[in-house]
């Protein structure tokens, strides 16, 4: 019997462990953002990849500024804060000037994440609260698209409107949806348009979501909660009245409807943790962005969307706790 | 066999919400038929080894004992007597180490080696007996609950006459990984197991009566079903999803019933007891013998041959390990019990109880080191929860010390399974801050 | 332009009388007494009285029913501050602070096992006992630092929790939460402590610390009167201590400590200027 001493590890149970990391999980979210980064690169051409670099690269060196000057550890090889820059490129034009990224990055990482407290602290979206912010202080910068070009073909990106924006302002001069939008569906599927580097290709977002939801990193119910109450509501006003609103299939497709359901409502530190909260928090984000869409001011709504639900999700978790097992529903 | 395999995978099997899929690691030792563990030459019996009021000894140092004697007494309703597990003299009656990380009070016994039982016991004829009766010789027998909780069966056994048991279920799943003693059981002694349910349906006058057993037993399965057959007894396979044997979530997959919160099962007419309890039960009024030994899983990577032991309460671990043919390796981790619930010890010289239903043996690598890290909210303990709780809000507010919040939180539902800590990719010790949190709530109603 | 300013300012007035309205009719009487009891309270709503933070505190010394010495934070002043608010006599109790008495950290004192879980004490004293082997040691995870509402506790690199005798109003939270009950009570004017908390024998606490009591009683015969041996641990004899500080050099594991000199190896806080205890 040999002797066992001060080498013997002592914890509480449990004793074994699934090997899932917060590490991991970044991970596999980074790799899934893999198809889009290509294809956007792919029609943008290297001013996309200028974008998704610097933004990457900024937010890396913002959260490792921050995280030095408040004598914290370094944690920027979590992945949490290249994710961050990723989407924040995603979310921005592939016309966006140098400056304008690297502020970007600065803006999600102090603003929307590390005066929280960091990372599973902040509130909102931090990528959503750089672009909003960026929306609302450089209108110009960041609504100037420009028609994909894809590598090899020639082109040169020229300035043109997203098909939102073409639809929006055919309302406001006319009252009446433009009668023929450039491209068609499928083009917007595959990503031929213009917008976001991330707007662009519904297929290639849906390849890496369909991965995330295979790691079990994605569970269906954001999404289909989202793209649902899109569906359903903009769907009743094009049966009202096809000729002043798109139909359901055109608001799935164009604009950040695809990127923002799978992967900007579904940031897990910002929304909800019970089944029926991300259900919740799904329809209203859908909600709103076609109100948004709709009626507002703005020819897309999503990133207002998902930072007006962040801001309920509080009060979700509060109010829609799963049913406790041996508890009535309606008793606590 | 094999067809019987099919046949399950075929089957929507019953289960419950929730839960996890950890690799149950039972090929170790599945196949190991059930050895007798060598008598040591000292047997240390803890007084305390089951939930309830400790035992008081009943004998003194010097004092000559027979196998299955009585040496420490019940101390009130909720608590059981211990016995000698083998003859011999007792040695000493003092605190010893004891599995639950002190040291607590116990009776050491030096083996005679003649192994001779005690003259006073004597079978019984259940039919000529009441089920009073047969409730009061199990309490004699000292039979708990030998899944891991160890409650004291007769408890269990006899129901304040407006709760009317209408279910009994059998425990048969298992569900912990690495533990395999249940499944050799009901192979290699389902009679065993058969009587004590006879015993337990008569007593409480039941008209249902199932055995549940996890579908990744098929033999086990098929054996019990076989010989059920023509008897009101119900083998129902269960979905192999931890931790389908705890007793509420056993009773939802069986019984489609929820125990109320803060309620036991009596309260929706239903009784669970252990397969091993059964067979316990079957010795104490058959056989006249009290509780004295269980069989053991004694496994993990650290150990050279794992096996299944049937082991006289009081061993010593170290003893278990060189039945086992020593370790193959320096263990990382001591585990008593299964990995997802059991305690981890500080060495091998505590004693086996009534409880132990397995030793395991970690390596170092096998033991989860990552650093924790901040909670992202990623939701996967709140899936796997079986009991619907919000794991990872009730831990935060349990580790700042908000407790009343964490009690609104239901944390006292917390069935302690482990499956939140399991899934947690943060590696936040949920289970802890929750248990941590449980007391707390617990010394506040006290003082109130 | 205009039209802007003027509607605004008459909401605005409009809500102004509406408010002192609101003030008049609303107002809640507080005895004058209860305020100014508040006010010299220190505010750091420590819960070292029992009340519920320092306004808890305050209306019920209004009532009449507490002692005034009850907020060791507020010391000597503030027994005399409340005294005079209330029109009653009080003396204010002697000012205590507490003190590790441990100097084992984790490179003196054996660790027996690899403790893996919450950065906490009691969850950690749960688990066989805690990881370090003397019974009565400090365990170093810092449950008294996150207790102290005043940042008086200094956990070191090496595991040990150190109190500041400036910062340690005596609030006794830290006393409260040590699971080891390694955390006493002293006099502040007592600066020499045995710092030390195991009962064990001395060649079982040589066994798994270079700084425990051995229980050899050379304190007690070089200064008599000023230690008392107890279950093979020494104990500082306050009300006697006056020449305790002349048994450290005979110490031979070193565990009477003077803080007037100096705080344990390995923590960063350095004593105030030395002061000779004043006649108590």
């Amino acid at each position: 019997m040999s002797k066992v001493g001060q080498q013997l590890y002592l914890s509480s149970s449990p004793h074994i462990h699934s090997g899932e990391t917060t590490v991991k999980v970044m991970r596999a979210v980074l790799y899934s953002l893999v198809p889009a980064c290509a294809v956007a690169v792919y029609f943008f051409g290297l001013s996309a990849l200028l974008v998704l670099l610097l933004a990457t690269v900024g937010c890396l060196a913002t959260e490792a500024v921050c995280q030095r000057l408040m004598g914290q550890p370094v944690t920027i090889a979590d992945g949490s804060a290249a994710i961050t820059g990723v989407l924040l490129a995603l979310n921005l034009p592939p016309t966006s000037p140098w400056w304008l990224t690297l502020l970007g990055a600065v803006i999600a990482i102090v603003i929307g994440k590390q005066v929280y407290g960091g990372l599973g602290s902040n509130p909102f979206n931090p990528a959503l609260v750089a672009r909003v912010v960026l929306l609302i202080s450089f209108p110009v910068q960041m609504t100037t698209w420009s028609a994909p070009a894809p590598l090899g073909s020639g082109l040169d990106l020229v300035t043109t409107a997203t098909p939102l924006g073409a639809w929006k302002n055919a309302v406001m001069l006319t009252g009446q949806a433009p009668v023929e939008l450039q491209g068609g569906l499928t083009q917007y599927f595959l990503g031929n348009m213009p917008g976001c580097i991330g707007e662009v290709s519904a297929l290639a977002l849906l390849l890496g979501a369909a991965y995330l939801l295979y790691r079990r990193i994605l569970t269906w119910h954001i999404p289909a909660a989202f793209v649902g109450s899109v569906v359903l509501l903009s769907g009743l006003f094009w049966l009202v009245n096809p000729a002043k609103y798109p139909s359901p299939v055109f608001h799935l497709l164009t604009g950040g409807l695809v990127l923002g359901a799978f992967y900007m409502a579904t940031d897990m530190v910002t929304t909800p943790v019970s089944t029926r909260g991300m259900l919740v928090f799904g329809a209203g984000c859908g909600l709103l962005t076609v109100l948004i869409r709709l009626f507002g001011g703005y020819p897309e709504g999503v990133s207002f969307a998902i930072l007006l639900m962040n801001a309920a999700t509080p009060l979700i978790d509060r109010y829609l706790r799963p049913r406790t097992f041996g508890v009535q529903a309606g008793k606590g | 066999m094999c067809a019987a395999h099919d046949r399950l995978t075929e089957m929507k099997l019953k289960t419950f919400a929730g839960g996890i899929h950890p690799p149950d690691n039972k090929q170790w030792s599945a196949h190991k038929a059930i050895e007798d563990c060598p008598l040591p030459a000292e047997l240390i019996v803890p007084l305390a080894q089951h939930i309830g009021a400790p035992a008081v000894p009943c004998v003194a140092v010097g004092q000559q004992v027979f196998k299955g004697q009585e040496i420490g007494s019940a101390k009130g309703f909720v608590s059981v007597p211990v016995h000698a597990p083998t003859s011999g003299e007792v040695v000493a009656v003092e605190n010893r180490p004891h599995p639950w990380g002190t040291s607590l009070p116990a009776i050491v016994i030096r083996a005679d080696g003649e192994d001779c039982w005690s003259p006073e016991l004597e079978p019984a004829d259940p039919g000529e007996l009441s089920p009073e009766e047969i409730v009061e010789k199990v309490r004699q027998a000292g039979v708990v609950g030998m899944g891991g909780a160890a409650f004291p069966a007769h408890v269990k056994m006899s129901p304040p006459p407006e709760k009317q048991i209408h279910t009994l279920i059998f425990n048969g799943v298992e569900c912990e990984p690495y533990l395999t003693a249940d499944h050799r059981m009901m192979l290699e002694e389902p009679e065993r197991i058969l009587q004590g349910v006879a015993l337990l349906q008569f007593v409480l006058g039941v008209e249902r009566v199932v055995i549940g057993i996890e579908a990744n037993k098929p033999d086990a399965i098929a054996l019990l079903t076989e010989m059920c057959a023509g008897t009101p007894v119900e083998v129902i396979p269960l979905e192999v999803k931890y931790p389908q044997g705890a007793e509420k979530q056993l009773i939802a997959a069986v019984a489609g019933r929820e125990v109320p919160s803060g309620g036991l099962p009596m309260d929706i007419g239903v009784a669970v007891h252990n397969v091993s309890t059964a067979a316990a039960i079957s010795d104490a009024i058959l056989d006249g013998r009290p509780l004295i030994e269980r069989i053991c899983t004694v496994t993990g990577p650290a150990i050279r041959e794992p096996k299944n032991l049937r082991i006289r309460i009081g061993t010593l671990l170290s003893h278990l390990v060189d039945a086992c043919g020593g370790l193959a390796e320096e263990p990382g981790k001591i585990v008593l019990g299964g990995p997802m619930m059991g305690f981890t010890q500080l060495g091998f010289d505590v004693p086996a109880t009534r409880g132990t239903s397995g030793l395991l043996l970690l390596r170092h690598e096998d033991v989860p080191l990552h650093p924790e890290g901040p909670c992202i909210r990623c939701a996967r303990c709140v899936q796997a929860c079986p009991m619907n709780l919000l794991p990872t809000t009730i831990g935060a507010y349990a580790r700042r010390d908000l407790i009343s919040e964490a009690a609104e939180y239901r944390a006292l539902d917390c069935i302690e399974c482990g499956s939140c800590g399991y899934v947690c990719p943060a590696a936040i010790p949920l289970v802890q801050a929750i248990r941590y949190g449980k007391a707390a709530i617990l010394a506040k109603k006290r003082k109130a | 332009m205009l039209a802007a300013i003027l509607s605004l300012g008459f909401i605005g007035m409009i809500a102004a009388f509406a408010l002192g309205l609101a003030a008049k009719k609303f107002a809640v009487e507080v005895d004058p007494r209860e305020l100014a009891a508040l006010e010299s309270l220190p505010g750091v709503n420590c819960g070292a009285c029992g009340f519920p933070g320092c306004a808890g505190y305050a209306k019920a010394l209004v009532s009449g029913t507490v002692d005034l010495n009850l907020c060791p934070p507020g010391g000597a002043d503030v027994v005399v501050k409340l005294a005079r608010i209330l029109g009653v006599e009080a003396s204010a109790a002697a000012r205590e602070i507490a003190v590790v008495v441990c100097q084992g950290d984790n490179r003196r004192a054996q660790v027996r096992y690899h403790y893996l879980g919450l950065e906490d004490c009691t969850a950690a004293q749960r688990i066989a006992g805690g990881p370090k082997t003397c019974p009565g040691g400090c365990l170093g995870l810092g449950s008294c630092q996150r207790s102290c509402p005043f940042d008086a506790i200094e956990m070191t690199a090496d595991g040990l929790a150190v109190i500041s005798r400036e910062k340690c109003t005596g609030c006794r939270k830290c006393v409260a939460v040590c699971p080891r009950n390694v955390i006493r009570m002293t006099p502040y004017d007592a600066t020499v402590h045995v710092l030390c908390n195991s009962h064990d024998k001395g060649a079982v606490v040589r066994k798994y610390c270079q700084v425990g009591c051995i229980g050899c009683h050379i304190c007690q015969k070089t200064v008599p009167g000023a230690y008392k041996v107890d279950n093979f641990l020494a104990t500082v004899v306050y009300e006697h201590s006056a020449d305790a500080d002349e048994a450290i050099a005979k110490c031979p594991t070193k565990c009477i400590r003077d803080f007037t000199t100096g705080y344990p190896d390995g923590s960063s806080l350095t004593p105030a200027v030395p002061e000779k205890p004043h006649a108590a």
